[in-house]
């Protein structure tokens, strides 16, 4: 009924009369009271379901934000008492002892460095191979070849990582063991080479739309100057997709550097100071996993095991801000 | 002004289609040295499409065939195992849409030079000052060659597009609509520069705009529906054109 009079003012083609124009949005008691014999219910009812609607909303978001809180408050409150018994500077010690009749040692830098090097390694090995597939399926692939190709990276993407673990107990270990004439096939580079398969996906899904996305003049200019295909995909198309391959790059890595479960069954465990591949190591979340679930609530070796994951918090919170810095300038240029 | 020249392209009977769809029929022209040459007609009348036989662009789109003779300094260009790259290299283009590099001034120019193996930095330095000023850049952006060619205005972006394709040394130089993305003063510009650049380049031009191509050009081809109506000196073109549509279509009554 409120909306009668305007729909015919709006028939008649006229200008709407000046109490129409004051809603209660504008705020003020006066355009308030205008507005009611024509549309200030009818308005009314709309202001409190978008209140609503925009309440609802927020709390999503927030929600969000407040697990975040949480998390951090939560790890922090299991984690305290390690500081004033044994003491943080423990935890910078080079050995992993959680267990022991004797004297039980808490550092972390073996589970650090073991996690640095397996991620760098299975980066090392996972940017080249991703990259170079997105090129081929973007670039160089024939039709047929890229329908064919894109289920089957999708596909990978899709296995989970336990399965993919066991493919790297049996299959893999064994391959790394005879290849290098090593003692055990368990190592760092199994893990590496596992979490490659699983950032992959991510990389060659993501790097590829960037580089399909760049403008086909780009291409057209650099052919036409006389460049060939494989010229002009590396000289232009490439860098021009640059900002794209980064992002796909450190997606695929984020992936990889929370990744437990493979990295639990293939890398050894052993919690060494070690740089090299062909040794066994220890991540920080294979140790938690791992150790979790047979540790004393609240015992020493509990708190030192929040400790770990308080450590790989910020080191993933770090390498996420480092990310986004890189995009930015990448965006920017 | 037509000076009879010998012909630096020479098309006889080319047919060009587009899967199963012929877009070029029995297209024989010749396309004289260090003159410019106009195509003029309807969209969608292949003159394009004409134009980008000449440097084999259309190459790059799937299920494309070409069929007949293009002979560049007496070559064919469609003989088996032509190096098209190194045809690309004499017979340079510039697009409708100026498409420089995301990348500096300096590095979009330098690019040719450097895909044919030029390291040297005060050689580089020397194409690129040269073939900025031939392409009537250098004075704007001498000062600023690191930046991103991206920032230059449109009718910038689009000389350098030109500089870009003469730094690696073409013979002829294809335009489509080279200036009609552009307001008319960059418009003044760039006609300015196509009548600098016929002392040294052949230059073969598609214009939309009857005006630009009475007054840059030496010669006038007439495409309708992919055939050449009409050929002849511009001059004679516009004024006493010998076919009817031709006419028609130079006193705008279609097109």
């Amino acid at each position: 009924m409120g909306l009668e009079p305007d729909a015919k003012v709006e028939e008649a083609g006229g200008e709407h009369p000046p109490a129409l124009r004051a809603t209660p949005f504008e705020g003020g008691l006066v355009g308030a009271l205008r507005a009611i014999p024509f549309a200030g219910g009818y308005f009314r009812i709309a202001g409190a379901s978008e209140r609503g609607a925009r309440l609802f909303f927020a709390a999503c978001a927030s929600t969000s934000m407040l697990i975040v809180l949480l998390i951090f408050l939560f790890l922090f409150k299991e984690a305290v008492p390690f500081v004033s018994k044994p003491g943080l500077s423990d935890l910078a010690g080079t050995r992993w002892v959680p267990v022991s009749f004797q004297h039980e040692l808490f550092g972390i830098l073996p589970l650090v460095l073991g996690s640095l090097l397996v991620t760098l390694l299975a980066s090392v090995l996972a940017i080249p191979f991703g990259v170079g597939a997105a090129i081929y399926i973007a670039e160089l692939a024939r039709p047929a070849e890229r329908e064919f190709l894109k289920p089957c990276i999708e596909m990978l993407a899709a296995i989970p990582s336990v399965v993919l673990g066991f493919f790297g107990l049996v299959v893999l270990a064994p391959l790394v063991k005879a290849v290098f004439h090593l003692s055990t096939g368990l190592t760092a580079l199994s893990g590496a080479i596992l979490l490659a398969l699983m950032a992959a996906p991510t990389i060659i899904s993501i790097a590829e739309d960037a580089i399909r996305s760049v403008p086909r003049s780009y291409r057209e200019a650099s052919l036409a100057m006389g460049a060939t295909h494989m010229q002009t995909v590396w000289k232009v198309t490439t860098p021009a997709a640059l900002s794209g391959i980064v992002a796909a790059v450190m997606l695929g890595m984020g992936r990889v550097v929370g990744e437990t479960m493979a990295v639990l069954m293939v890398t050894g465990n052993a919690a060494m100071m070690t740089l090299s591949p062909f040794d066994s190591v220890r991540t920080m979340t294979a140790t938690i996993a791992a150790e979790m679930g047979e540790v004393t609530f609240g015992s020493t070796h509990y708190q030192a095991l929040f400790w770990v994951g308080i450590t790989l918090l910020f080191a993933t919170f770090i390498l996420n801000m480092v990310a986004q810095r890189v995009l930015r300038k990448y965006q920017r240029s | 002004m037509v000076t009879n020249t010998h012909a630096d392209v020479q098309v006889s009977d080319l047919n060009f289609f587009y899967g199963a769809v012929q877009a070029l029929h029995g297209i024989t022209i010749d396309i004289p040295e260090k003159q410019v040459t106009a195509l003029i007609g309807p969209s969608g009348c292949g003159k394009s499409t004409f134009l980008r036989t000449l440097n084999r662009m259309n190459d790059i789109i799937v299920g494309t065939r070409a069929e007949g003779r293009v002979l560049v300094r007496g070559a064919n260009i469609y003989a088996p195992g032509t190096d098209v790259a190194a045809l690309r290299r004499r017979v340079g283009m510039v697009f409708q849409k100026s498409n420089p590099f995301p990348k500096s001034i300096f590095d979009n120019v330098a690019y040719g030079p450097r895909l044919f193996g030029v390291r040297g930095r005060n050689e580089l330095t020397e194409i690129v000052e040269k073939s900025l000023v031939r392409a009537g850049l250098w004075a704007e952006v001498k000062d600023r060659l690191p930046a991103s060619a991206m920032a230059l205005s449109g009718g910038q972006q689009q000389r350098l597009c030109i500089a870009r394709a003469l730094a690696v040394g073409p013979e002829i130089l294809l335009m489509d609509e080279p200036a009609s993305a552009l307001d008319p003063r960059s418009t003044a510009h760039i006609e300015d520069l196509i009548g600098e650049l016929r002392e040294n380049y052949t230059i073969v031009i598609v214009t939309h705009n009857m005006q630009q191509a009475a007054r840059v050009s030496d010669i006038t081809a007439f495409f309708y529906e992919g055939h050449i109506i009409e050929t002849g000196p511009t001059q004679t073109m516009f004024t006493t054109p010998t076919q009817k549509q031709t006419e028609d279509y130079i006193t705008g009554r279609f097109g």
